[in-house]
């Protein structure tokens, strides 16, 4: 009895420091959920201006880009795939994946050769354990991504859309006809959902934030040109959208794993109190044992005496 | 908003760096210099390295460094974006001047156009800092 107290309290400690651990993370993402959210208002006014100038120059000239050209017979797609770096965020990358394989199902299902590109220590290992090719891959930011991460991002990814399809093969995914990101849009702190976006050929939203009546965009004069405007203008576009995407995916990772964090947290308490319990039981146990034992042997002994006498 | 102010916006990716009145902004776009004042005409415009100018209502005036990106003006509103832009009171002159020397001893950067951006980078932001005091 006394073995296997010993061994409950052990399991009660290690309970314990596991609860310790658990809590620590949940605070810290707690924390830094905050700074994401920060990190992407901060980043709206950029994204807002740019979308403004994109459906400025697309609404004045008929300049046709290549970005926003439709592919006459798509035969190639890339996927962008924004994992995390970390685990222990229950579902989130899993999500994420899924997500991503049901979109290259889709793809496939269309006739289209699927390149993969992710973000993520995350989806690497999910994609080397398959054994599975990607193109690129980028890590080590998944919870504080910077614009210049998504500038290089972006840059990639044009140069694939962009590159001549005669070039096409398995390793430097040239000649890619449309794009697509798949990441965690972060709704509300409890919802989390994993989308997919077409990014190029770009669609250039005009709806999202609608401009007020009065405020009709102007006619504007374009330095040097039209032309030059939108080369220069798209890409950034992309890669707004692409930080954007990042953003959103830090946040929801964060989220993620507070959640997680905190139902681990929970369950180490409900486990301490099983283990209390019995652990109590079992001292409890081996109390009256040894009562019973002095008992008996008293007994025993007084038994001994009355007969020998 | 009142007629003979210009309402500025200086956006950089990851923050909305400053913000305000202006009597006038200088900012230099590929085609030279540009000096704008209210009731501009409607203009977009792409934008090199360099530095901006902010003249307020009262007299002060505010100096970025901003990397190359656009300018837009429309009903006496400007936007200036651009992915990297501070301010002259933020940029440390000790370390641009160090990044200055560095980016032009090269070695550092894998292509030459790299290394030219961030000289030109460098220059912008000592050149602000030069400006503002």
């Amino acid at each position: 009895m006394a073995v296997s107290l010993r061994e409950y309290r052990a399991r009660i400690k290690s309970v314990e420091s596991t609860k310790k651990i658990t809590r620590a993370m949940e605070l810290i993402a707690a924390s830094r959920i905050i700074k994401a959210q920060q990190r992407a208002q901060a980043a709206a006014p950029y994204a807002r201006e740019l979308t403004r100038a994109v459906s400025a120059v697309a609404t004045y000239s008929n300049v046709d880009h290549p970005l926003t050209t439709e592919p006459e017979d798509p035969k190639r797609a890339a996927i962008l795939i924004v994992t995390s770096d970390r685990g222990l965020a229950g579902g989130y990358s899993s999500g994420v994946l899924k997500e991503a394989e049901r979109l290259a199902e889709k793809l496939r299902g269309e006739g289209k050769e699927v390149d993969t590109y992710i973000t993520g220590r995350k989806g690497v290992a999910y994609f080397k354990f398959r054994r599975r090719p990607t193109v690129e891959e980028w890590t080590g930011f998944s919870d504080q991504p910077t614009y210049d991460v998504a500038r290089e991002i972006g840059d990639t990814l044009i140069g694939a859309f962009l590159s001549e399809e005669e070039l096409a093969s398995e390793e430097n995914g040239a000649g890619v006809d449309e794009v697509h990101v798949v990441y965690t849009r972060f709704r509300s702190m409890l919802v989390q959902e994993p989308t997919a976006v077409r990014l190029l050929p770009l669609e250039v939203v005009e709806g999202e934030e609608r401009p007020e009546a009065e405020d009709v965009l102007p006619l504007y004069e374009f330095e040097p040109s039209a032309a030059e405007v939108l080369d220069e203008l798209l890409p950034r576009y992309v890669q707004s959208r692409i930080f954007f995407a990042l953003l959103q995916a830090a946040a929801s990772e964060l989220a993620a794993r507070q959640r997680a964090m905190k139902s681990a947290t929970d369950n180490a308490e409900e486990l301490i109190k099983k283990y209390k319990r019995i652990a109590n039981q079992a001292r409890q146990a081996g109390i009256t044992q040894e009562i019973s034992e002095i008992v008996g042997g008293v007994n025993a002994l007084a038994d001994a005496t009355a007969g020998s006498e | 908003m009142s007629d003979d102010l210009l309402h500025v916006e200086l956006v950089a990716a990851d923050r909305l760096v400053w913000s305000g009145e202006a009597k006038m902004v200088i900012a230099r776009t590929t085609e030279g210099d540009v000096g704008i004042l209210p009731n501009h005409a409607p203009m977009l415009s792409l934008m090199v390295d360099g530095v901006v100018d902010v003249q307020t209502p009262e007299g002060e005036t505010w100096v970025a460094a901003v990397d190359a990106g656009f300018l837009s003006v429309a009903n006496n509103r400007i936007s200036i974006l651009s992915e990297h832009a501070e301010m002259s009171h933020e940029i440390d002159l000790e370390k641009a001047r160090a990044d200055l020397e560095r980016a032009k001893s090269a070695g550092e950067y894998e292509t030459e156009a790299e290394a030219e951006e961030a000289v030109r980078h460098a220059e912008a932001r000592i050149r602000a800092v030069e400006k503002a005091s």
